[in-house]
Order: structure tokens, then sequence, then C-alpha cells
């Protein structure tokens, strides 16, 4: 598959936030050696490179999709990122401390595209929950987007975990007639607005979305996001259990 | 640069936020105009022969600009190489504008930036984060000192 590679190594080169970095111990293959490489994270995008001052990344490890976890290794704070899919490559990494790689299997496991997605997509509907509706004009920030205006317009409610779960289509109510979801191919999610009342949503317990509408949806859903929760809460209770028999 | 392309190849057959077949022409010099099926995935932008299950090849959206073109047409060129575009072409006015307000929010970037902008808002109002009920009001990658000036 062509890729734009170029464009990649900008990416991974240049000024925009860097969300984590370090040298991590990459194992070349399954019965290969470690190699300490410079890591550096941006978005869904996991760089490394030959050393810190290297100008270009020695390779990227795409992380759409994938799932993080601690792995029993000989090498000593080693974790892995895992993908789906029979064949599918693990790469065992393995960090310098424990702190180094608890602060990767972190940020690691939110690093994905839809997983900052449904963050916003959550963020965008508590405003337009705490504004009580109506089209309001926010004040527009010069390169920030445009936040939709609220709504006659019903706000889908996904809340999904990272790929497979089928993707719903971004909520654009300004669009001027869009083409049906399936020629797209995008899941047509349920359309209930889901608006409290009040000056305040009382806020929800931690990590459990009460509130998701659940009308047309099927079950797909819920066992996706059962899954998303489970990668976060397998990673922590594995930190967890090898910080307990840490003497 | 090497990359994991099964993963890229499994992420080309997810559910896409938008997908349509559209002509293509790539940015060397004496590209023609091929159609192709071109699938909006996370931010990749995925482009098949439109017969094929492989997709040929995959743009990253990071730091790209999506510029209008004539007719109904709008190119994707990068930040380090504006000069090298790629140029798709769309059988309506309407089909364009999706399309380029579509790839506008792709990128990590956008999200990023729309996330700190919500988050503000809604501390403005409510006098609370809201990243607190998420547990993540520390990542590093929410802070409104992380973003580009």
């Amino acid at each position: 598959m062509k890729l734009n590679e170029r464009s990649l190594a900008f990416y991974a080169t240049c000024d925009a936030p860097v969300d984590n970095a370090g040298f991590l111990y990459k194992k070349g293959g399954r019965h290969a050696a470690y190699h300490r490489r410079w890591f550096v994270l941006r978005g869904n995008m996991l760089f490394y490179f030959e050393d810190a001052a290297s100008r270009e990344p020695v390779g990227v490890i795409i992380l759409e999709g994938c799932t993080v976890e601690l792995v029993e290794a000989a090498e000593e704070f080693a974790f892995a990122v895992r993908f789906a899919g029979t064949r599918a490559r693990t790469y065992v990494l393995a960090a310098e401390s424990q702190a180094a790689m608890e602060g990767w299997v972190k940020a690691l496991s939110r690093a994905s595209f839809d997983y900052l997605r449904l963050v916003v997509r959550e963020l965008e509907q508590q405003l337009a929950a705490v504004r009580g509706g109506g089209g309001m004009a926010l004040p527009q920030p010069q390169s920030l987007p445009q936040p939709p205006s609220l709504p006659s317009a019903p706000a889908p409610v996904p809340f999904l975990p990272s790929a497979p779960a089928p993707v719903p289509a971004l909520p654009q109510p300004r669009r001027p007639s869009a083409l049906p979801p399936k020629e797209n191919g995008c899941a047509v999610w349920s359309t209930e607005a889901t608006f409290r009342p009040g000056p305040e949503p009382p806020p929800p317990p931690p990590r459990r979305r009460a509130s998701a509408p659940h009308g047309p949806l099927d079950v797909a859903p819920f066992t996706r996001l059962h899954e998303c929760y489970g990668q976060e809460i397998r990673a922590l209770r594995s930190q967890w259990l090898s910080s307990r028999v840490q003497p | 640069m090497r990359y994991n392309e099964k993963e890229l190849q499994a992420l080309s057959r997810q559910p896409a936020e938008m997908a349509a077949e559209l002509g293509m022409r790539g940015p060397k010099k004496g590209s023609v105009l091929k159609r192709r099926l071109v699938k909006l995935v996370v931010n990749f932008l995925f482009y098949f022969r439109t017969d094929e299950a492989e997709p040929v090849g995959a743009l990253l959206l990071e730091r790209c600009r999506v510029i209008r073109e004539e007719p109904s047409a709008f190119s994707i060129s990068f930040i380090e190489d504006p000069e090298r575009k790629y140029h798709f072409e769309c059988s309506s006015e309407e089909q364009c504008q999706e399309w380029m307000e579509a790839l506008r929010r792709a990128s990590y970037e956008f999200m990023r930036r729309s996330l700190v902008f919500y988050r503000n808002e809604i501390r403005k109002v409510t006098g609370k984060d809201p990243l607190e009920q998420f547990g993540i009001s520390e990542e590093a990658r929410f802070q409104l000192s992380g973003l580009q000036a």
C-alpha cells in the first residue's frame, strides 16, 4: 500500500504537541533481540528513531485499534501493543523504569483517534446541555472548530470505543442535506436528543455513561463499550498486580 | 519508514466516515485522473481501485491543507510541500463541500483542539472541568499548554 511517508516523517518531527517521548527497548521479532530506540507518541502514531537526535524515524506503529497490556517477559518493565486479527503482530516494548512503563501504558491506551473523538462528542453534548439548547453563537477562536449549532438537529450519542465498532457520522447540522448514512458506509445511530433540563447535568459516575439512549441501537455497541472499558481496566489491573509483587 | 501495513489494511476495512467514488489524480506531474473509491477512516484517507478490496494507498491527514479546485473538486496537500497536490473530483458541488468539511475535521490535531475548546467552554459555564469525570483531566495530550500557538 502506498502511504505518504514523507508527510509522516514531517509529522514525526514537527512542532506539534508530543504526547509522550522517551527511550524504550523494542523487540525486533519473536526471537530477536531488543533494540533501544527513541520513541515519540503523537496522536495515534508511535514513531521510533535510532536515537533522540535522528532527523527521520526508523518506523512508526499506527496505533488505531490496538490494546496495551503488561506482559511477562525476561525484560523488566515490559508491555505489549497488540492488535486484533490473526497473524497480527504484537509489539513488545520495555521501559527503563516502573514509572516510565506506567506512563507509556497510560498514554498508549488513550492514543486512538476514536477515543479522542468519543470524548469530543461527549463534551459537545455537555456543552449543549449546559447551554440549555437553542442556537447560541459561541465566539470563534481562530483556528478552532465551529461548534455545531444547537439543536433542533438531534445529537447522536455514540460513546464507542476504538474500531472495529461502526463509526457514526460526525454531527454536522450545518451541512446541507447529507447523503443517507448507508451510502457513506456509516452506521445509523439513535438520533434522540439527550438534553437534560436544568442548568447543570448531574455528573455521571466515572467512566460510565448512563444517559446513552439505546433506542434503535443494537447489541454490538454495548459489547464494544464493555471491551473498551475492559482495556483500561485490564491495563490498570495489571499495573496494580505488578506493583503488588514488587518488593 | 517501516509501518504496520497489516493494521493499516485492517483499518481500511472499518466503516468509514465518508466513502464515495471520486476522480483522483496523484501529485506527480503528468498523472492521469482515475476513478477511485475514496474512504475516510479516522485520520486516514484510503483510496481503492473500484473493484478491489485492498487499498492502492493511504494518506495520513495530519498537517494537510484542503483547497477548493474547479470545478467541484478539491485538492489535499501537506504543509511541508504545498505544491504537491492530490486532486479529487466530485460529482457535484454539494459532494465537494461535504468532503472538504469532513477532511478539515479529520485530523487528530483538529480533534485535540476541539476538545480543548469544549473543555474550556464548559469550564466557563459550569466552573467544572468536564474531563474529571473521565479521569483524564491530567492527561498531557489534553492540556491547553500543549497546543501550538
